[in-house]
């Protein structure tokens, strides 16, 4: 955090407490995944977004409820972020019916669409068009909608990125293109799959908004996304912004990879001390916004939060082996003639 | 044939003699490895490219390190790009190479489709032949710890729909090697389909190059009651459930198709005309799906012979499901066979 105290255009104080409790709750959700992970009740993948925090967090605290967020594998903060409740997330994880997928989907697949989040997809890509084709229905319903798209920098090599931003652009749809690149898919480094390491420099192709940012910072995440955001409200059509931030742990699941021989563990330490949610922190207590204990107590709802998830996500009841075939069709109304 | 029989494991495989019996034992996925190093060693023309193909990993280890003997020049990863990079290797493959084209999981398949369906499997017959399409798709069948949805489809069937391409299902490591190693010689675009749960398991391999033919299914275990047509991992639930079926007295034929088109049907139909009994084991789904076609196939050629009903194995109809109790019930194994030829040896 290399702002200065006292600068004009920082956001007001409920916004920077707003934003640090919400990278918290996020940092907190997954790190109770990576001790509870051992104990193998959670049978699925997960893919943990600790060190990409600041994202999430700075984007979705711009965005109302009714807002679209559109997400991929990497998906709980997003979710979380844009509102969701950690039980039903965690639930869905334990493989329960009161998961926000009843039990259907794991940690690939949440939803919460009370909060706007329509799904969230593991095939690379595929959540892109559909945030794409959300945007152009609260076009055509005059609503005063904003749609998000989250995805990563292996995502946008694929064709369905250009394909769909090209269409935005073309319809001038309210939506924002939210990179968050990482550096890696999986275990291959960006520069190995890109030709020029410039992914936000693809919105000049299409005369679009695009910027380039530290994704480890809350405050630039907030202002860049505001930007665009407001952009997306007023009919100026998409965005792209590329944030710039590291995952800690593997691809998939609870462990660092450099031990596999993925990534150096040099390159890890050096983003560990970039950590997004210490940098923030230590910008708000060294420059006197808040102390150290009102940020533990305004965290306190966190932990209680996270406790009772817990609890219920284990309490919570398998769905039944006869329910297997329920939901693969929504009832069809094609009989009664509408 | 010593290779016929496919151990679970490394220490099943000593059991029942292993090395001392003279057998080499290897396991599926590296004999997949093993094929991919003879043919990149002896043919400049091979090349692999894939997601990942260099990562430490190496695919679950079947292109592990492979870049480093051959450089990345040869075995290159890719760009996130399904379609388009399908096209590039089926470019590459008409213009002279034998592109390996390496997904982890099938369900990364749909997104190649233009290019293998509309472009690999035509650009032979649309042109009168003029050029060849020497293309393999190497992909993978996730299953288990909730991979969900998108990360376990066994889409065979969707391939197998094609005229012009191929499509190879090896369920054991001999096959593996030999399968690979016809698909990349055979000039055709075959689509290969593995299965994640036979990468651990071992069996005879021989250290020299050979190849399996395509189109050709095998009896891996003869028997005059019932004739279990299996592919894949179904092959291994099929074996055991024969097993089961000898202690009641029950000898059920099995046939491991190795590949799903061309089919073997010749093979089906002589088993048949022995046994008049027909369950399919496989691993994708029921409707429209190769269950579907060995059952016609049956049906139409193998009508007089028939003496009960066939009766399909598949997946119950809906995606695959994430939490643990719904996926244990969503796939059938041995249990469900046996179950079937109980009913098919009932019926008359
Ligand atoms: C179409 C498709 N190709 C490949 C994969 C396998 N895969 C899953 S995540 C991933 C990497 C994605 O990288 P990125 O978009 O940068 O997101 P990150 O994982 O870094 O958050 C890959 C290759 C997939 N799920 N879908
Ligand atoms: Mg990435």
């Amino acid at each position: 955090m290399k702002k200065t105290p006292g600068q004009i255009d920082m956001p007001s104080k409920d916004t920077l407490l707003a934003l640090y409790l919400s990278m918290l709750r996020i940092r907190l959700f997954e790190e109770k995944i990576v001790a509870l992970y051992p104990e193998q009740e959670m049978k699925c993948p997960v893919h943990l977004c600790i060190g990409q925090e600041a994202i999430a967090a700075g984007v979705c605290l711009n965005l109302k409820k009714e807002d679209y967020v559109f997400s991929n594998h990497r998906g709980h903060g997003h979710a979380l972020a844009k509102g969701a409740r950690m039980a039903p997330l965690l639930a869905e994880f334990y493989g329960k019916t009161t998961g926000c997928s009843k039990g259907r989907g794991g940690s690939m697949h949440i939803i919460d669409v009370e909060n706007g989040v329509l799904g969230t997809s593991a095939i690379v890509g595929g959540g892109i068009p559909m945030g794409v084709g959300a945007a152009l229905a609260s076009k055509m319903k005059r609503e005063d909608r904003v749609t998000v798209i989250f995805f990563g920098d292996g995502a946008s090599e694929e064709g369905v990125f250009y394909e769909s931003f090209n269409f935005a652009a073309l319809k001038k749809l309210p939506v924002v293109f939210m990179c968050e690149n990482n550096f890696y898919a999986t275990n291959s480094p960006q520069d190995a799959r890109q030709a020029v390491c410039k992914i936000a420099s693809s919105a000049a192709a299409f005369d679009a908004h695009g910027v380039c940012i530290d994704g480890n910072d809350v405050v630039e995440v907030y202002k860049a996304s505001k930007t665009a955001i407001t952009r997306a409200r007023s009919g100026k059509g998409p965005s792209l912004i590329e944030a710039k931030t590291y995952r800690w742990k593997g691809h998939v699941g609870p462990e660092a990879d450099y031990e596999k021989g993925c990534r150096p563990k040099e390159e890890l330490v050096e983003w560990i001390e970039k950590c997004p949610l210490k940098a923030f922190k230590s910008y708000l207590v060294d420059n006197g916004v808040f102390l150290p204990e009102g940020l533990e107590k305004a965290a306190k709802g966190i932990n209680k939060e996270l406790t009772e998830a817990v609890r219920f996500a284990k309490d919570s009841p398998y769905p039944q082996a006869s329910e297997l075939l329920n939901h693969v069709y929504a009832p069809s109304r094609s009989s009664s003639g509408l | 044939m010593p290779w016929t029989k496919i151990y679970g494991n490394r220490t099943e495989f000593e059991k029942a003699g292993g090395e001392r019996a003279g057998l080499r034992g290897l396991t599926y996925k590296d004999a997949l490895l093993e094929a991919a190093t003879q043919m990149l060693e002896t043919d400049d023309r091979v090349m692999i490219l894939g997601e990942g193909v260099d990562d430490a990993g190496g695919v679950f280890g079947t292109t592990k390190d492979l870049h480093k003997k051959f450089g990345r020049g040869r075995v290159m990863d890719t760009p996130l790009a399904e379609n388009a990079l399908t096209g590039v290797a089926l470019g590459a493959a008409i213009a002279g190479m034998r592109p390996i084209f390496v997904h982890m999981r099938v369900d990364f398949l749909p997104l190649t489709m233009d290019q293998i369906m509309n472009h690999a499997a035509k650009w032979h017959y649309m042109f009168g032949g003029a050029v060849c399409v020497p293309l393999t798709v190497r992909s993978i069948i996730g299953r288990g710890w909730g991979s969900a949805a998108q990360h376990s489809q066994s889409l065979q069937a969707v391939f197998a729909h094609i005229p012009g391409l191929k499509v190879v299902m090896p369920a054991n490591p001999y096959d593996a090697k030999g399968l690979l190693r016809a698909s990349v010689y055979d000039g055709n675009p075959v689509i290969f389909i593995e299965h994640r749960w036979l990468y651990e398991h071992m069996g005879h391999v021989p250290k020299e190059a050979y190849t399996v033919p395509l189109g050709k299914g095998i009896v891996r275990r003869k028997g005059g009651d019932v004739t279990i047509v299996a592919l894949s991992l179904m092959v291994f639930e099929a074996m055991q459930a024969a097993d089961i079926l000898s202690k009641d007295g029950i000898e059920a034929e099995v046939i491991d198709l190795r590949t799903v088109k061309p089919m073997d049907k010749k093979l089906i139909l002589e088993s048949l005309m022995k046994t008049g009994r027909l369950v399919v084991a496989d691993t994708g789904w029921m409707d429209c799906g190769v269950g579907a076609e060995v059952a016609a196939t049956a049906a139409e050629d193998g009508f007089s012979c028939l003496k009960a009903p066939v009766i399909r194995i598949a997946l119950p109809e809906c995606p695959t499901p994430a939490g643990h109790v719904l996926e244990k019930e969503f796939y059938p194994g041995k249990d469900r066979i046996v179950e079937a030829v109980k009913k098919t040896l009932a019926l008359k």
